[in-house]
């Protein structure tokens, strides 16, 4: 069924008893050409932009619970490109400009919105180190604007400017980045790989690899084995576990960020803001809760729940910067585990192993690169050769040294 | 998560850091490459019994090796990271 006006009025007027479901509910083949491990966004975007750019539909997600219950549906919902290297700076334009036109291409609504996000600086280095970065995405061609304080006290009202223990000298604001509805990002692609003869397999665990000679040829499941010329690894978080059933051990931790969101108001924050003297990012989603969240609790978890003195820290950060948040109630706080790579950056490549592909090490920043992931590990798959929009995040840069530290933190996953 | 410090007692978590993995060993300034690849870089990351550095930095100061569960936050056992050096020298 394709989504539209018509569609929607017919509905209204039938007690919303025409709506088909959004994709099929398939018993597994036997095989499948490409098996993807993993039904989140970069699994489910990969997915479709298998069948869609490159024709190869004869294709099954694996998903050992419901779509959309990991991480996809557990983040801030924070869209942007505003990265300092090259690698990084192409590869999430390239994801921006796939955002900009998503709802249109998979006939889905998902919310898009872009409310712009502003990266406040507090001094006159990190002034500097924030006009290099804008400067280094303008020469892009991404849009980047460095504001000063007035500029920022006119743009986000409530936010304390100079009665602050590190007062706002200004900000960084990429006016077309912004925020998503993230499950719908989930629905929208599974829809539309499903329409394009996608099989979705929910509540199929992957338990184990079939290798015969340095060649995969399938993938052992809670529903039996199934065969695959190709298998694509999307698994963040618990990347580790299903490398190891190929023997591959990954750069990689797993650590646990935490997320928070508000009681709902009305609107009080029109736009994305991240606090540069501490790490704190806030939006106010369209229901009127304010999203929010900070670093990672910085120990190896798989629990999915963190610690308080993390939401201590993240609740300091946001009252800092708006006193006036002091007063809300704070409803649902949750975990989601992040693959945390050892450069802070992903790797979308191949794998020692013919056939095997991997998509991992997204730290706390794969949300918004969920189109470009997909469309990167599609072409990296149908084709057995990276984009160069991925050519950079190769799994073996670790050795040959050209690794992609934004943060220049170094070998130390906890840090990125 | 409380973490039980063998010279001050059970302490909040609040009072540590955190370093790391301590599962693997250093290799030797002389070793290949590659051994120093897989020590740097490569990790086991289980989901479950894990072996870390962390420092009791508003406490003692020592370094301790914190065997912990990653699933359930469960501490298992800690010891000073002295003892492991010390047998290694």
């Amino acid at each position: 069924m394709r989504y539209s006006a018509i569609t929607l009025l017919r509905n209204a007027f039938s007690g919303n008893r025409l709506w088909t479901p959004a994709w099929r509910d398939p018993e597994p083949k036997p095989g499948y050409d490409t098996v993807i491990i993993g039904g989140g966004g970069h699994g489910l975007a990969t997915a479709y932009y298998l069948a869609a750019e490159h024709g190869v539909s004869n294709v099954a997600v694996l998903e050992k619970g419901l779509i959309g219950s990991g991480n996809v549906g557990r983040n801030t919902t924070i869209i942007r490109s505003n990265y300092l290297l090259p690698a990084n700076t192409h590869f999430y334009e390239h994801s921006l400009k796939l955002w900009e036109g998503l709802e249109r291409e998979l006939n889905y609504n998902a919310m898009v919105s872009q409310r712009g996000v502003l990266n406040l600086f507090h001094s006159d280095a990190q002034r500097d180190a924030y006009a290099r970065r804008g400067n280094a995405m303008l020469l892009a061609g991404v849009d980047a604007e460095l504001l000063d304080a007035e500029a920022v006290r006119a743009m986000v009202p409530g936010l304390v400017i100079d009665d602050a223990r590190f007062p706002v000298r200004g900000g960084l604001l990429q006016r077309r980045g912004g925020t998503v509805r993230h499950d719908a990002v989930a629905w929208g692609y599974a829809r539309a790989a499903d329409g394009r003869g996608v099989d979705i397999l929910q509540n199929t665990e992957v338990v184990g690899m079939r290798i015969e000679r340095g060649r995969v040829v399938g993938v052992e499941t809670t529903r039996g084995f199934i065969a695959a010329r190709r298998v694509g690894i999307a698994v963040a978080g618990h990347s580790s576990q299903v490398a190891a059933m190929a023997g591959l051990r990954l750069p990689i931790e797993s650590h646990v960020l935490q997320a928070f969101v508000s009681e709902a108001v009305k609107p009080v924050l029109d736009t994305v803001v991240t606090f540069g003297a501490g790490h704190f990012y806030i939006s106010q989603s369209d229901k009127g809760g304010l999203v929010f969240g900070g670093d990672i609790d910085g120990y190896n978890s798989y629990a999915q729940r963190g610690s308080l003195a993390v939401v201590k820290d993240v609740m300091e950060s946001a009252v800092a910067l708006f006193p006036r948040f002091s007063r809300l109630r704070y409803l649902r706080q949750w975990g989601g585990i992040m693959d945390m790579s050892m450069d802070g950056s992903p790797i979308i490549d191949r794998t020692p192993i013919e056939g095997l592909y991997i998509n991992c090490g997204w730290c706390y920043g794969g949300f918004k690169a969920t189109p470009a992931s997909g469309w990167c590990f599609a072409h990296t798959i149908a084709t057995g050769a990276p984009h160069p929009l991925n050519a950079p995040f190769r799994l073996d840069r670790f050795a040959s040294g050209a690794v992609i530290d934004e943060k220049g933190a170094g070998a130390q996953a906890n840090l990125h | 998560m409380r973490i039980p410090c063998p010279y001050c007692g059970e302490r909040s978590r609040e009072e540590f850091t955190v370093l790391g993995s301590a599962e693997a060993e250093r290799p030797s300034p002389t070793a290949s490459a590659e051994s120093w690849v897989v020590y740097l870089h490569l990790r086991a990351n289980p989901a479950g019994v894990h072996q870390e550095f962390w420092h009791h930095t508003h406490g003692c100061r020592a370094w301790l090796i914190v065997t912990r569960d990653t699933v359930t936050h469960t501490v298992l056992a800690v010891t000073p990271a002295l003892d492991r050096a010390r047998a290694a020298a």
